[in-house]
């Protein structure tokens, strides 16, 4: 039966390039349809209803949406390649655990140091705190997920990217507060999926000064 | 090889939705744990030990291993003990699961309670907020048992520890009622199954102290 997949995906969102790895990571073919978030299209709205966001995995003509979930399914659905999630229920669980945080804390803080007004010193403070707590989880590790590059990865890395755009607002250096991440996220690079998947920082700052003129912040 | 003994601990609150629905999956697996009540907001030196990062229940330990989030507890205790699946197994709708048991416990809890108790907007587009998302859920369960299918699953633990026995009774402290039976057919039904089921009839919290409490959490938002 021949397999349809398709993305529905903005070029600078971070939860857009964990599903893109993933089904890099897994040399699944797709068809990849770009969104423009000002103007969403009829498939999005009909495909994710619930939140009207990106990313949108349809397979089959069937939707899966929540950028995490999608890597979870792509990882079952596709299981013969690199596995990106541990087989054993405790480390699956360990792994998990972190992508929520992560979800639950880095994008929160993140999104405060560059589009509300007059929270970028507290939001950048608190953001470099919940680097170090990742760093502290990376620890001596190659990849969060030890030898092999997975999950947790690929929850995060998207975000480095925008790393660019928050210290500039937030008035912080990532590198001098966290090394160790700094280090990883090249190591990351490295692979092709995610050099593939990452945009330029500097498109990224161009992209986010056009946002911030939009919401009258510049 | 000598069968090393299971030790099973659950750390909970008997007011928390989150480690009620463990109670369920455990219940439901037929899995013998030794149950610790916290004495909320009073933290056990154990579950700050435990949980250093976010401080709360529910705390699966099972052996030597920790367990924190309530739905990664529950996957796994699904992975864990192999009898009474309480996960799809077809990735598809094992995704679905997923989606919806986020779905809730971020938008519907936070519009159903915050959010309805300050009730920015005023208190009508509050309750109408909550009810549209709660059509998603009506039209989920719509023509089955549960969201299982025919037994109760996954989705039916997280939604049914929130919903009717947390979120109802806060509805019902504050003067709202928030799915009629002629607006919510569906989701009417799916209370009344799950009222049937004797493992969720015993991880229900009590009815008039739930309801009391709800009420007091619900003064301390607005007053805030």
């Amino acid at each position: 039966m021949a397999e349809e997949v398709i993305l529905l995906d903005f070029w600078a969102s971070m939860f857009g390039m964990r599903t893109k790895i993933a089904l890099a990571e897994k040399r699944v073919k797709y068809d990849y349809r770009k969104e423009d978030l000002w103007n969403k299209s009829s498939l999005l709205l009909e495909m994710n209803p619930v939140h009207k966001k990106i990313p949108v995995l349809i397979h089959n003509g069937k939707p899966v949406c929540e950028s995490l979930i999608q890597i979870e399914y792509i990882n079952e659905t596709w299981p013969d390649k690199n596995s990106l999630l541990p087989s054993d229920p405790y480390k699956r669980a360990h792994a998990k655990f972190w992508a929520d945080f992560i979800d639950k804390k880095v994008n929160v803080t993140a999104r405060r140091i560059w589009a509300a007004k007059g929270e970028e010193q507290e939001a950048a403070k608190e953001f470099i705190e919940i680097l170090k707590t990742l760093e502290s989880e990376l620890g001596d590790k190659k990849y969060f997920g030890d030898e092999t590059f997975g999950y947790v990865d690929i929850a995060l890395i998207g975000f480095y990217s925008w790393f660019g755009v928050y210290e500039k607002f937030g008035n912080i250096s990532i590198e001098s507060e966290c090394s160790k991440l700094i280090a990883w996220a090249k190591r990351c690079l490295e692979r092709e999926s995610v050099a593939k998947a990452l945009p330029e920082s500097e498109k990224v700052a161009t992209f986010v000064s056009d946002c911030r003129k939009k919401l009258g912040l510049e | 090889m000598a069968e090393k003994e299971e030790s099973v601990k659950l750390l909970g609150f008997w007011a928390s939705p989150f480690s009620r629905r463990v109670e369920m999956a455990l219940k439901l697996k037929g899995v013998p744990y030794e149950y610790l009540e916290e004495d909320l907001p009073n933290k056990t030196p154990l579950l700050l030990e435990l949980n250093p990062l976010h401080k709360k229940v529910p705390v699966l330990v099972h052996n030597d291993k920790i367990l924190l989030e309530s739905h990664l507890i529950l996957e796994y205790i699904d992975q864990t003990w192999k009898n009474n699946p309480i996960l799809p197994q077809d990735p598809y709708e094992k995704a679905m699961a997923r989606f919806w048991a986020k779905f809730i416990d971020d938008q519907i809890l936070t519009l159903g309670f915050r959010s309805l108790v300050k009730a920015e907007k005023g208190r009508e587009v509050a309750i109408e907020e909550t009810r549209e998302l709660l059509t998603f859920l009506e039209k989920e369960v719509t023509g089955k048992d549960f969201f299982g299918g025919k037994t109760i699953g996954f989705l039916d633990m997280i939604a049914g520890s929130i919903i009717p026995f947390c979120l109802a009774r806060l509805w019902e402290g504050i003067g709202i009622d928030m799915i009629p039976e002629e607006k919510f057919p569906e989701l009417n039904r799916w209370i009344k199954n799950l009222e049937e089921v004797e493992i969720v009839r015993e991880c229900i919290p009590p009815r008039e102290k739930q309801i009391e409490r709800m009420t007091k959490i619900a003064e301390t938002i607005k007053s805030a």
